[in-house]
């Protein structure tokens, strides 16, 4: 078995809250890129879900849309928002309840995961645990930056995993947690928000150097920094270039991936993340699933240009099938979309 | 994220109610990239032409349904869906001069994961036809 090309549908975000991309937009194009493997976050692509019942014909669609461009339903991240209620966070019962609607859910979408917030308290997820089983999905926790692997409360999640003996338990990490480069696109929009390029090239040339975070911090205050300089230097408490051959532990639980990248050049290079090395270490560990587009540069440019979502998809898939070692190029050969809406 | 895409381009009339001019509304979208149960949407505030609008003067209109502000933080069954225009009215007797106006919109809203409570603000020139 070799690893697999998907996108997450949260890649063309721009295009669809428009109404730019359709749900079948989304799924040939990315179908037309070989990426086979769709992952949605339900809410998003879903009206009504969960608040109010989902009309039967958009699922209905959406499996004759995954049938016509021969697609796999890989995965249905849920948010399960445990702040609904103002003033109370829900309890555990009430959120292990709204995680077995979510898997209800999910099985009605013909996913095999379940992508969980790496928010969510790992006895929530082994409560609801037994009911993934019956309905064969495995939920997954998304190990997301800051949080890493060798986090405690990761740690403490693959722990209860462990302890309940539940295959219906595992991990989704998301590459952006081996951000091995201060990634130009933030560079520039700190730049267009004012903070001054001695103090942008600081953050960054820091960054390089590995210099711990509060370290950085500090020095950019004595630098006289404020706003919008202060939000930079930031971003280096919430990353890190953590290594991504600390997966290899946790192979036989990891079964979905997300390929988060915030640009890739013309060239087909992520400049911040180090999809060489990731590839070389998912080869190592024998990993055989999905590796899903994740698009999360698009707030990062959108003040200054409209993202093209489905040119930096397509420039994703192409840098993918080439460290697979895939033969060809991907192309897509039908226009994404065929008129602008508001 | 999607500042820019909250306020929608053109969608800025007088609202008329029994054939009297009440007050004014335009299209709005969440600025997110999903959508939000009403309960977790703290708050709309409008700007018209600089000047601050009321809270209790701010409607939310989605498929057929207005709330108050104060009605959709108990509002369990209802969203406003990813990239959905709902309609926000301003209730201001005689509504709005034809011209360009100065429309404000920040969405404040509740969301679980994050250990603070986002605002995210626009500001755009709509022109209501005469």
């Amino acid at each position: 078995m070799a690893i697999k090309r998907g996108v997450s549908l949260y890649s063309y975000q721009n295009e669809t809250f428009t109404g730019k991309m359709t749900l079948e937009d989304c799924i040939r194009t990315s179908a037309e890129l070989g990426a086979k493997g769709i992952e949605v976050i339900g809410e998003q692509s879903f009206w009504g879900w969960p608040e109010y019942a989902v009309d039967p014909k958009a699922i209905a669609n959406w499996h004759s849309l995954i049938a016509k461009y021969d697609c796999v339903a890989v995965s249905h991240d849920f948010m399960l928002d445990y702040k609904r209620y103002k003033g109370r966070i829900m309890s555990v019962e009430e959120q292990v309840a709204s995680v077995r609607r979510d898997i209800d859910f999910g099985a009605q979408l013909g996913v095999k995961y379940l992508r969980a917030l790496v928010s969510i308290a790992p006895e929530v997820l082994v409560a609801a645990a037994p009911h993934a089983e019956e309905k064969n999905i495995k939920i997954l926790i998304e190990v997301h930056a800051p949080l890493h692997f060798d986090h405690p409360w990761i740690v403490r999640h693959a722990e209860a995993f462990e302890k309940s003996g539940s295959e219906a338990l595992g991990f989704l990490p998301d590459m952006g947690m081996f951000l091995h480069a201060f990634p130009p696109v933030w560079y520039d929009k700190f730049l267009r928000m004012g903070v001054p390029k001695t103090i942008a090239d600081y953050v960054v040339k820091a960054y390089e150097d590995r210099v711990l975070s509060e370290y950085v911090v500090q020095a950019v205050r004595d630098m006289g920094a404020e706003g919008p300089a202060l939000g930079m230097v930031e971003t280096l408490r919430h990353n890190a270039a953590f290594e991504p051959k600390r997966m290899l532990d946790y192979m036989p639980r990891i079964h979905n991936i997300h390929g988060k990248f915030y640009e890739i050049t013309e060239d087909y290079v992520e400049p911040s993340i180090p999809y060489d090395q990731i590839i070389a270490v998912l080869k190592q560990g024998g990993y055989d699933g999905y590796i899903c587009s994740e698009y999360e540069g698009n707030r990062w440019i959108e003040d200054a240009v409209e993202p093209d979502s489905v040119e930096q998809v397509r420039r994703q898939q192409v840098m993918l099938a080439r460290l697979l070692g895939e033969a060809e190029d991907p192309k897509i050969t039908t226009p994404a979309y065929a008129v602008a809406a508001e | 994220m999607m500042d820019n895409k909250m306020i929608v381009e053109g969608s800025l009339a007088n609202y008329v109610e029994g054939g009297v001019v009440k007050g004014f509304q335009f299209l709005g979208r969440l600025p997110y990239y999903r959508g939000l149960g009403l309960s977790m949407v703290e708050d709309i505030a409008v700007e018209i032409d600089g000047a601050a609008v009321a809270r209790e003067d701010v409607r939310f209109h989605v498929r057929g349904k207005t709330y108050t502000l104060d009605e959709m933080e108990t509002v369990y069954d209802d969203r406003w869906n990813f990239g959905e225009k709902a309609t926000i009215i301003v209730l201001q007797d005689g509504g709005l001069a034809a011209g360009e106006h100065q429309v404000g919109m920040a969405v404040r809203y509740r969301v679980s994961y994050l250990p603070f409570v986002p605002t995210t603000r626009f500001t755009k020139t709509l022109a209501l036809a005469a």
